[in-house]
């Protein structure tokens, strides 16, 4: 019986080493495991880089601005506000100067402008002084322009009535830390991230594997050797959940990376930093026992499709419905029940958003991680079944 | 155990098998039933340093016969038993004593014979210094030896073969079972093919050996059986067969009283 065990263990690792060696040995296939985390890293940081940029503006860029009648007590408030004008000669047609964006901005001040504000009152019904700012869209220093004048104006039109002040005083009265303002962003986007890379993953290898060889004849091979069915089954789900997971690792490592920047970290205070060994150890469990049921779910499809082309289709109702599962993760104002750790795939979706939120009870994860385990097993046991299954094996 | 040339080895005793048509296979084959019986109460044994062949036309049934013993598929009835062990009921043992050699089984194209012959030695439970010494006289023999680093895509379908051979018999089998071994290949090939046959039976092993070339069949086969949809309709010594005639002739003749009507 000993001799059994042994022979038994060692033919699963037999099965697993050749799995490996097929994909780790192919520069093709290690390529499309690490290519998706090295696009993810390079498109979030550019987009993120971008976004900020944006959103920030450019502190150098010195808008030419055209005031037309600007009194005094205007041009402090603008040079306060770090919109200073530089003296720029007034063009034969200013508006045609901003349509041609030679001019970001057009400016046009009613004479009088100081003495006319302060003549009018609401209630005379008559209309208030009005300031004109021609402004070019196509142009992005020109709106750049139109926005911050537009919104100094406001303002100095407000400090003119002013009554109360709300957050004057130097104080942070927003009282989020990083870690709830991180925790929130990330629990809300990493659930659809993490699972669809990991889907992905196990995408690229399972029905290559199963289906593929199916197709080519070389699983009927192995089928005629002493090895038994249940040890084909551990074997290739077991090197198939490491292929995925390598490569989910790689899409992962891209994703936190370079998160940050996408988020922009100076605007959100977004700290990635906040999360220690307790999370990503349970992160790592969560990520193992999901890998296993999507790659164990893939594989039992793929068992039963004659062709990778027709494992594909077949898969492509599973993908919708866990990318669906994935996205209840952002409407979920807190963790459900422990019950709800229950149901595979979902328990994943909960697991990976409390996680990220500082926010899942250990006995969550352990629940999730026996789920998916027991899960895992039956479907080993229902893949088996297949393998021995001459209806499904040689099926024309 | 005792191994004595002549004594049955493998022994097939009412082998039934029907597939289940689908729709599209009835209008095909132009028949109202749902099911095809392939094989039909066949029985048949092959004894130890022999080689046996199984001589049919196409879709007489010959390919299910020998998944049945290979344990790839499970007879609907009767059994088979390869050196005292049953394809029903331990078809894990029985692949253990079999080598299987047919088209439908393929080698992954990514690896190399080298990395191959280790893989199913191992599957096979070899002693690693045993395996070795066989893969390198096996690759010497069908000169596989400057090519054992080259990537089954890359090789001949000559080479590609000789590879499936020597994988089908790296654990050294008692019983070899070879479906339509030389269909394909050019002549030269299929010499070193046949020739390996013979040296087989020279060694004591056991040939199942199922074509549809006569001529094969007059070179190689101790004894043959004759299928014909589905059933034996003949398994004796070569020479009890055709009687004086050509087996070509005589096969001819069977067939038209077997099923009525010209071949």
């Amino acid at each position: 019986m000993a001799n059994a065990d042994k022979t038994r263990k060692s033919n699963i690792w037999t099965i697993m080493r050749k799995e490996l060696k097929r994909f780790f040995g192919d520069r093709r296939m290690v390529m499309t495991m690490v290519l998706p985390g090295i696009l993810i890293f390079v498109l979030y940081s550019l987009m993120g880089s971008v976004m900020t940029e944006s959103f920030i503006g450019d502190a150098d860029t010195v808008s030419t601005i055209y005031a037309e009648n600007l009194p005094e007590s205007v041009a402090v408030v603008l040079r306060a506000g770090g919109l200073p004008l530089a003296p720029v000669e007034k063009p034969d047609d200013p508006n045609a100067a901003v349509q041609n964006q030679e001019l970001d901005l057009y400016a046009v001040f009613p004479e009088d402008f100081d003495a006319a504000v302060a003549a009018y009152t609401p209630a005379s019904g008559a209309p208030a002084p009005e300031v004109k700012l021609y402004y070019n869209t196509a142009s992005a220093s020109s709106s750049n322009a139109f926005g911050i004048m537009a919104g100094l104006l406001d303002s100095y039109e407000s400090a003119m009535a002013n009554k109360f002040d709300v957050n004057r005083t130097a104080d942070t009265y927003d009282l989020a830390t990083a870690e709830d303002t991180t925790g929130m962003l990330l629990s809300m986007l990493m659930p659809m991230l993490l699972i669809s890379l990991l889907f992905s993953g196990c995408m690229a290898v399972a029905p290559e594997s199963i289906a593929g060889e199916k197709e080519r004849g070389t699983l009927a091979t192995l089928l005629v050797t002493p090895l038994r069915r249940s040890e084909l089954a551990i074997g290739k789900i077991g090197a198939l959940s490491i292929v995925a997971m390598c490569s989910g690792l790689c899409s992962f490592l891209g994703v936190m990376l370079s998160l940050p920047k996408l988020m922009g970290s100076e605007v959100t205070g977004m700290d990635t930093g906040i999360y220690g060994v307790p999370e990503y150890v349970s992160l790592l469990v969560v990520i193992l026992s999901t890998i296993l049921v999507i790659v164990s779910l893939i594989s039992v499809l793929s068992a039963l499709a004659n062709s990778v082309k027709e494992a594909s289709g077949m898969v492509a109702p599973l993908m919708v419905v866990v990318m669906l599962l994935s996205l209840t993760s952002s409407f979920l104002p807190e963790l459900p029940g422990n019950v709800a750790f229950l149901i595979p795939l979902y328990n994943s979706v909960c697991c990976i958003s409390g996680i990220f939120a500082l926010d899942v009870a250990p006995v969550q994860i352990l629940l999730t991680a026996v789920v998916n385990l027991v899960l895992t097993g039956v479907l080993v046991f229902v893949l088996t079944r297949m393998f021995n299954s001459e209806k499904i094996m040689f099926k024309k | 155990m005792e191994t004595q040339t002549g004594s049955p080895i493998l022994t097939a005793s009412g082998l039934k098998k029907t597939f289940t048509l689908s729709r599209k296979q009835r209008a095909l084959e132009k028949t109202d039933s749902p099911v095809k019986v392939a094989v039909d109460q066949l029985s048949f044994t092959a004894n130890r340093g022999e080689i046996f062949g199984l001589l049919g036309p196409n879709g007489a049934g010959k390919t299910t016969t020998l998944r049945m013993i290979a344990t790839l598929i499970r007879p609907d009835e009767g059994d088979v038993t390869v050196d005292g062990v049953s394809v029903v009921k331990d078809p894990s043992a029985v692949r253990g004593k079999i080598g299987f050699l047919t088209s439908e089984l393929k080698l992954e194209d990514f690896f190399t014979p080298d990395y191959l012959f280790d893989f199913f030695a191992d599957l096979h439970g070899m002693d690693p210094a045993a395996a070795l010494a066989r893969k390198k006289a096996l690759f010497a023999r069908f000169g596989i030896d400057r090519f054992a680093e080259v990537k089954v895509a890359n090789l001949s379908t000559g080479m590609k073969q000789k590879v499936s051979l020597v994988i089908s018999v790296a654990h050294e089998p008692d019983i070899i079972i070879f479906d339509e071994p030389t269909n394909g290949l050019d002549v030269l090939t299929a010499k070193v093919v046949t020739d390996y046959l013979e040296e087989l039976r020279a060694e004591g092993k056991t040939v199942i050996l199922s074509t549809h070339i006569f001529s094969l069949v007059e070179k190689l086969c101790d004894r043959v059986g004759i299928i014909i949809d589905g059933r034996m309709a003949v398994c004796d010594t070569l020479d009890a067969v055709r009687d004086g005639l050509s087996l070509e002739d005589w096969f001819f003749e069977l067939y038209r009283e077997t099923v009525g009507e010209e071949a």
